[in-house]
């Protein structure tokens, strides 16, 4: 174990040393990528040779202002650290002059500075005080951003790996105790307590145990997990390695979705790092623990995220879940007991072994402790990944960190729980979240993802969206779900283009009780829920598609159409020109007119009018 | 030259060489059917019918258990590919920006439906419900590579860029 301790003190030393030196850091998580960050990366070594500068290029993972993507970090010796978003390549000269060469921020592209023990620039705001950033707690998400994901010396030299140090001189029982008092409940959706689970496993009779992380993350609007796994892997590894050593298992499998080549990637670096320098597989750090971690990749089916279909995808089998109980805690993967968590779960581990249960417990509400992390999707003007208390409300992660909605307009809903949750309105913003009252509103925690919608989303056609998504990807093992969701879906459908009959209210609350009660796992019981919660609190607009034949929110194309205020078009041309099948016609400075027989209702017309002469109604 | 374990028959191509050697490394592993279609269709390119019968027989799997996980997962493919896989996420943040827009442009584009393939194969046209990089709606991912941010008008000059 000293072999560790000897060689932490090193590391930290070179890390201090690392951070001591002009550096740039470009933020490379999947979102960074896809938003031109390898491209900036190339300027950046470009510029940086043809000035011949002295100066230490790295990359990290998502800081979680996907918004501001792709992200740059400069910083200078016992200076402040600047964080730059929309760093494109053409802007990389003008920072690498401005703040490495003349030694002075460009603060116009600045979002925030971390200062640690250097005094703050003046004119860019400090992380913690940021707006994005001032209200969220960062624990699980704490190196996101910050370390290199696919060095094991950053993680090493910022507390990684102390976590299992501590836990193998621990008792098996006091770690699972030290879960239990921390009050983890699982971060997958469930919420089930962790401590509990583990409890369950340990108990369980049986020498051959398994630790299945599930990184099977489909939920549309989610990506908690995949920034996790990108930009933290090896806390991914310590919690899986601590909850093997607690419950008695020597092999674990993280059952990743395939569209995740990035994560598969970092994950597998990690494993044989680790693996070299003793810290997984036989007789780790001297304390005769082994344990071993494989990735199984999905192979592309949403309901391979509900615990025992993926225990059958590992098996090799089609991915349907199985009828409980047994439950997987005695009878999982290859019918042995299982320890299954969720990768966020996992990441938190290591947080609660080093600082103990009693520190995690003084985060969050009475019975959600902690912190959880949300992706900050759909119409805001902050998108991206946040960490926040339990107990916040979403009106706080709404106006404080994503920025309020985008352009201006009317919040109307925002999806917590993806498929499985629901749509909640303007009056439950003040709503605390955690497990039980997002439950309570009709929604779930899900795993973290977080839609907004503003007023011009139509709440009809977005439980049609989830409908559709659900009613997809049902196994089809069971017919509520099966036969349920496609009549679910053919109701919606009917109604979107203007069929519904008044009955289809009642048919629909029905048919989502039915459903809800009957199906055999939780894609299916949780199917009904965006009907549900829109049925509760949107029943006006479900109304006016059915008696009035009127789409709202203007999102229905069957029951739209496009009109030309007379008064206010000016005759220019442009939309006549936008029109794809010829729909509208008229002279140069006339008023034109639309032919509602040939419009298609596709709405190309009213972004090119200046004059907002276009209405669709 | 490997020779086959079952029939004793030689095989030839190399991807048929491939395909033994990937056979030996799972064939006594378990849950491995599906590490062995994911390799198999890697190697292929997709998952012909005579690749099938020999996995079926190598793993001593029978045929239907193995057409019926093939057929489960969306991974799969029975039917040859695109050189290039373009997948447009459809999910709640990009629905709600305009991915429709984004995958209609790029029907009209290429001239096929969803889940079709140029006549060329150059590109396979599909619709995703996720790819988890909703921060930056409406996106789409071609081969390994995420694009965001788009708008209907992008789409010619990114499938340029793929050959």
């Amino acid at each position: 174990m000293s072999n560790l301790e000897q060689m932490r003190s090193g590391i930290e030393e070179s890390y201090k040393g690392k951070l001591d030196r002009a550096r740039i850091v470009v933020g490379l998580g999947t979102c960074g990528i896809a938003a031109g960050g390898n491209k900036v990366m190339e300027a950046i070594k470009g510029e940086v040779s043809t000035q011949g500068l002295d100066v230490d290029i790295d990359f990290t993972s998502c800081i979680g202002m996907c918004f501001a993507e792709p992200v740059v970090e400069i910083s200078l010796p016992g200076a402040s650290s600047v964080i730059y978003g929309g760093v494109f390549p053409e802007s990389v000269s003008k920072l690498i002059a401005g703040h490495l060469i003349a030694k002075t921020p460009v603060t116009e592209m600045a979002q925030i500075q971390i200062p640690g023990d250097a005094s703050p620039y003046e004119g860019i705001p400090v992380m913690d005080k940021s707006g994005y950033y001032a209200k969220q707690l960062r624990s699980v998400t704490s190196r996101l951003g910050r370390t290199n994901p696919e060095s094991i010396e950053d993680y090493i030299a910022t507390g990684g790996y102390a976590a299992i140090e501590k836990a193998i001189s621990m008792d098996r029982l006091d770690i699972i105790n030290e879960v239990k008092k921390s009050g983890l409940r699982g971060r997958g959706g469930g919420g089930f307590p962790t401590g509990t689970k583990w409890q369950f496993v340990h108990d369980a009779a049986g020498s051959k145990k398994y630790i299945v992380c599930n990184a099977d993350e489909g939920d549309p609007g989610a990506f908690m997990d995949r920034s996790v796994l990108e930009g933290d892997p090896h806390a991914i590894l310590e919690g899986m390695l601590i909850a093997g050593y607690a419950i008695g298992s020597d092999e674990g499998v993280i059952y990743c979705r395939a569209e995740y080549p990035l994560a598969i990637k970092r994950l597998n670096l990690a494993i044989e790092k680790a693996e070299e320098m003793g810290l997984m597989g036989e007789n780790i750090l001297g304390s005769g623990f082994n344990f071993t971690v494989r990735i199984k990749a999905g192979a592309g089916a949403f309901v391979c995220g509900e615990e025992t279909a993926l225990l059958n995808s590992i098996e090799g089998k089609r991915g349907m879940p199985r009828v409980r109980p047994p439950f997987p805690a005695h009878k999982g993967l290859w019918q042995k007991p299982t320890c299954l968590n969720n990768v966020e779960t996992f990441a938190n581990i290591p947080f609660i072994v080093r600082n103990g249960g009693d520190w995690y417990a003084a985060m969050g509400t009475e019975k959600s402790k902690g912190s959880k992390v949300f992706c900050l999707t759909g119409k805001i003007n902050h998108t991206g990944l946040c960490e926040v208390p339990m107990g916040i409300t979403m009106g706080e992660i709404l106006n404080d960190i994503a920025g309020g909605v985008l352009g201006g307009k009317k919040f109307k809903a925002v999806q917590s729980g993806g498929p499985s949750g629901g749509c909640l309105p303007n009056d439950k913003l003040d709503l605390p979240i955690d497990y039980d009252s997002l439950i309570g509103a009709g929604a779930m925690m899900g795993s973290g993802g977080l839609v907004f919608m503003d007023e011009e989303t139509c709440m009809v056609d977005v439980a049609k969206f989830f409908l559709n998504f659900t009613q997809l990807e049902s196994c089809g093992k069971c017919t509520p779900c099966r036969e349920g969701t496609k009549r679910l879906l053919e109701i919606l459908e009917r109604i979107c283009v203007g069929a519904g009959v008044p009955e289809d209210i009642e048919t629909l609350e029905r048919l989502a009780k039915v459903i809800k009660s009957s199906a055999l796992c939780a894609l299916g019981q949780t199917a009904p829920n965006p009907v549900m919660t829109t049925l509760r609190y949107f029943r006006d607009e479900y109304e006016a598609h059915i008696v009035d034949k009127r789409c709202p929110a203007g999102v229905c194309p069957d029951l739209l159409t496009f009109c030309v205020v007379k008064d206010k078009c000016v005759g220019c041309g442009l939309c006549i020109k936008a029109c794809p099948v010829n729909a509208i016609s008229g002279e140069k400075k006339v008023a034109h007119v639309i032919d509602g027989k040939a419009c298609i209702k596709c709405g190309a017309c009213v972004p090119t009018c200046k004059f907002n002469a276009i209405i669709k109604a | 030259m490997a020779v086959c374990k079952c029939t004793g028959e030689h095989v030839d191509s190399p991807q048929d060489v491939e395909l033994m050697e990937l056979l030996g490394h799972y064939r006594d592993y378990d849950g491995g059917l599906i590490p062995v279609l994911q390799g198999a269709q890697e190697i292929y390119g997709y998952l012909p019918a005579e690749v099938l019968e020999k996995i079926s027989q190598e793993l001593s799997i029978p045929f239907s258990e193995v057409f019926g996980v093939v057929t489960f997962y969306a991974q799969f493919h029975l039917k040859p590919r695109g050189r290039n896989i373009i997948r447009v996420c459809l999910g709640t943040a990009c629905h709600v920006l305009g991915g429709s827009k984004i995958f209609t442009a790029l029907q009209d584009e290429l001239g096929v439906e969803n889940g079709g393939t140029t006549e060329d194969l150059r590109f396979t046209l599909e619709s995703v419900a996720c790819i988890g990089a909703c921060g930056l709606a409406p996106c789409i991912m071609i081969n390994d590579d995420t694009h965001g941010r788009l708008i209907p008008s992008d789409m010619k000059k990114i499938l340029e860029q793929y050959e």
